[in-house]
């Protein structure tokens, strides 16, 4: 039996700084998996992808990552996702360092 | 040490500027990311989980103080404030921006520097013994050797794409301080019944998905074969290694799968045909190079200082009778910067510790350094009398961490703190471990005990080879640990036993604390090491304390 799909958001790194991004339902792309579009539809998931693969001036190594609905928006459901959407956790830099310079 | 001549800066210079169009190339979409990534591999330009990582070759681990100090540039102008010194004797900077890492290779290349071969299916940075050129028990300094097999590999248009990287170092000891065995060509200086010098090669060792312990394939080679020697070795590999499976394509498959015996008969059969290419320039390359490794001019007289600072300071003395370790030169000693300080980073130096490190060489070790694959500091020359000046100004830089051997001096990976491929964390296991043990205050007691942590199969962090390794796995989306026991990284190196089933993160660390408490009860006398417990005793009472019955998870 095919495994059930489960939902997903497009992540990739950006070109120029490597930093970890994801694909809003606008084509435009964001820092925070929060503001993420989160695709529930397989063929979405693989049409989105696509999309995100031709914007080569900003992404590299899209892919689809698990993801589920949570209060604020999308959460990872895998903790190597965690580590992505908030940065290591031997020093407060990456994502949790610009929070804080907030 | 080596000095770069105009051959050398040329090519440099001209391979930076070729990686510089490359990258604005990129920037302005002429190259996709599939026609860059191989360009920007060749010049250890990474990208891991949160950013791109940029690997800086530290050739056979070899720094003089200005290169030093350019590291700390690239960690502060470029990079936030750090270095990660790797396995591999290479530094490591976790956060540089593409548009940045040209002006960082320029930077590099000023003091004969450079991430050249760093990644890729190449024949990588040359690793060698962290007290080569000072340790009291070597035949001859192994950095000639190791710069000669440098020179030859770097850029070399046969190895440039072959099936897999192929890592080689060099030792010139008896004692084996660079896990020769664990490479997949190790070359250590030997002398033979008739006192002449040659070489001893070791093929088909490493560790990753399938660990194996490197085999002997030649007892003595000649001094002026040993470059066509190896290039036999490499090209034999090259042709009848596996292509068509990444997990099957290094050389300790190629030599599991053939048998020593049969590299053997190849590698003689290409050498018949190789030698005669070599026309002697190789020997003139290296008597040149012998000489940029003229040993310092050491200094004479009395310990006194040391002496009564040993006597006066338990503070030093703790520090002396770790960190140190013995010199060829009367009166000397080499001193190792521990860059494992209890609950940090293992491996990480700020900018500011890698300067006051270039700074205290320069002032009282003779310009020296080198990094350890055990991801330390060593300064090689010291004389007694300036140790107590050197560990107060390491106290001041919060880098006098008296644990060389012990059980905190522990080898980690990035792990999933940094690396794309890693399976599970293992910095955070090693600062939990070394604080721990430093709560319970039970490290000098315990002694000698080396624990080696990687994040992923891939085993950068030795764990095979560690008196206790541990491995990070992702089991069903939870970090797990896996733990051997029995690992050895010396001339006597063994590949870890596995305990059995793994262990949760927040269990991990209590484990090891049962191993260690079984140890400390079953050792046969405060002298008698882990390793030499567990080689006496063996797996069970470990395994017993380990996973006690009444804890047993019953299904
Ligand atoms: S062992 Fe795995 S996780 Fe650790 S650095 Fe190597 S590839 Fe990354």
């Amino acid at each position: 039996m095919p495994r059930a799909f489960t939902p997903k958001v497009v992540t990739a790194n950006h070109l120029l700084e490597g930093d970890v991004i994801y694909l809003k339902a606008d084509n435009s792309w964001t820092r925070e998996l929060a503001e993420a579009e989160l695709i529930t539809d397989e063929a979405d998931a693989q049409l989105r992808l696509l999309e995100a693969e031709s914007q080569k001036d900003v992404t590299v190594g899209a892919y689809l990552a698990d993801a589920k609905a949570g209060e604020n928006g999308p959460e990872p459901t895998h903790f190597r996702e965690e580590f992505r959407r908030t940065g290591p956790s031997n020093y407060r830099h990456g994502k949790q360092e610009a929070e804080a310079n907030v | 040490m080596y000095k770069y001549n105009d051959f050398d800066h040329a090519f440099l210079a001209e391979r930076n500027r070729q990686f510089r169009a490359q990258v604005e190339r990129r920037i302005d979409g002429q190259l996709t990311e599939d026609e860059f990534k191989p360009l920007r591999l060749m010049n250890g330009l990474y990208l891991q989980l949160h950013a791109y990582m940029l690997r800086v070759a530290i050739p056979y681990g070899t720094l003089n103080a200005d290169q030093m100090r350019t590291l700390a540039l690239l960690a502060e102008k470029w990079d936030k404030g750090y270095g990660h010194f790797t396995t591999r004797q290479n530094i490591q900077y976790n956060w540089p921006k593409l548009q940045d890492v040209p002006d960082m290779l320029d930077a590099l290349a000023k003091v004969n520097m450079h991430a050249i071969q760093t990644s890729g299916n190449t024949i990588r940075n040359v690793t060698a013994d962290h007290f080569a050129g000072a340790a009291a028990d070597e035949i001859e300094d192994p950095r000639p050797i190791a710069e000669l097999i440098r020179q030859w590999t770097t850029d070399h248009p046969e190895f440039q794409f072959m099936g897999r990287k192929f890592k080689i170092a060099v030792s010139a000891s008896a004692a084996d301080r660079a896990v020769l065995k664990a490479h997949d060509l190790a070359v250590r200086i030997v002398k033979n019944d008739d006192d002449v010098i040659g070489y001893q090669v070791l093929v088909g060792g490493g560790l990753g998905r399938t660990p194996m312990i490197g085999k002997v394939l030649n007892d003595f080679v000649a001094q002026d074969d040993l470059l066509p020697y190896i290039e036999s070795v490499v090209s034999v590999w090259n042709q009848i290694g596996r292509r068509d499976n990444k997990y099957k394509a290094r050389i300790k498959i190629t030599v599991h799968e053939h048998g020593i015996d049969e590299i053997r008969r190849l590698t003689d059969e290409r050498f018949a045909l190789v030698r005669p290419t070599f026309g002697g320039a190789d020997k003139a390359l290296f008597e040149d190079i012998k000489a940029h490794f003229a040993s310092p001019d050491f200094r004479t007289g009395t310990t006194e200082a040391f002496d009564a600072a040993y006597e006066a300071d338990p503070v030093f003395r703790a520090w002396a009778d770790t960190n140190l370790a013995e010199h060829r030169a009367e009166g000397h000693a080499i001193a190792t910067i521990s860059i494992k300080k209890h609950g940090a980073t293992p491996g990480d130096a700020t900018a500011e510790q890698m300067r006051e490190m270039a700074s205290i060489a320069e002032d009282l070790a003779y310009g020296e350094l080198r990094i350890s694959h055990e991801q330390n500091v060593i300064l090689p020359h010291v004389h007694k009398n300036d140790l107590p000046a050197i560990h107060a100004r390491l106290k001041a830089a919060d880098l006098a961490t008296a644990n060389i051997g012990l059980i905190s001096d522990i080898i980690a990976c990035p792990g999933m703190d940094y690396c794309a491929l890693a399976t599970a964390r293992s910095i955070q296991v090693a600062e939990t471990i070394a604080t721990r043990f430093d709560e319970l205050k039970l490290e000098h007691d315990i002694g000698h005990l080396q624990i080696k942590i990687s994040g992923c199969i891939n085993a950068c962090g030795h764990h095979h080879v560690g008196h206790i390794g541990i491995l990070g796995l992702d089991r069903a989306g939870v970090e797990n640990y896996q733990i051997t026991l029995g690992g050895d990284a010396t001339e006597t190196a063994e590949i870890g036993t596995r305990t059995g089933p793994g262990f949760a993160y927040d269990e991990i660390v209590p484990a090891i604390e049962r191993i260690v408490h079984a140890y400390l009860e079953i050792r046969a006398h405060s002298e008698e090491t882990f390793l030499e417990t567990y080689r006496r005793v063996g797996m069970e009472p470990f395994k017993a304390a380990l996973y006690p019955p009444a804890e047993a998870k019953v299904a």
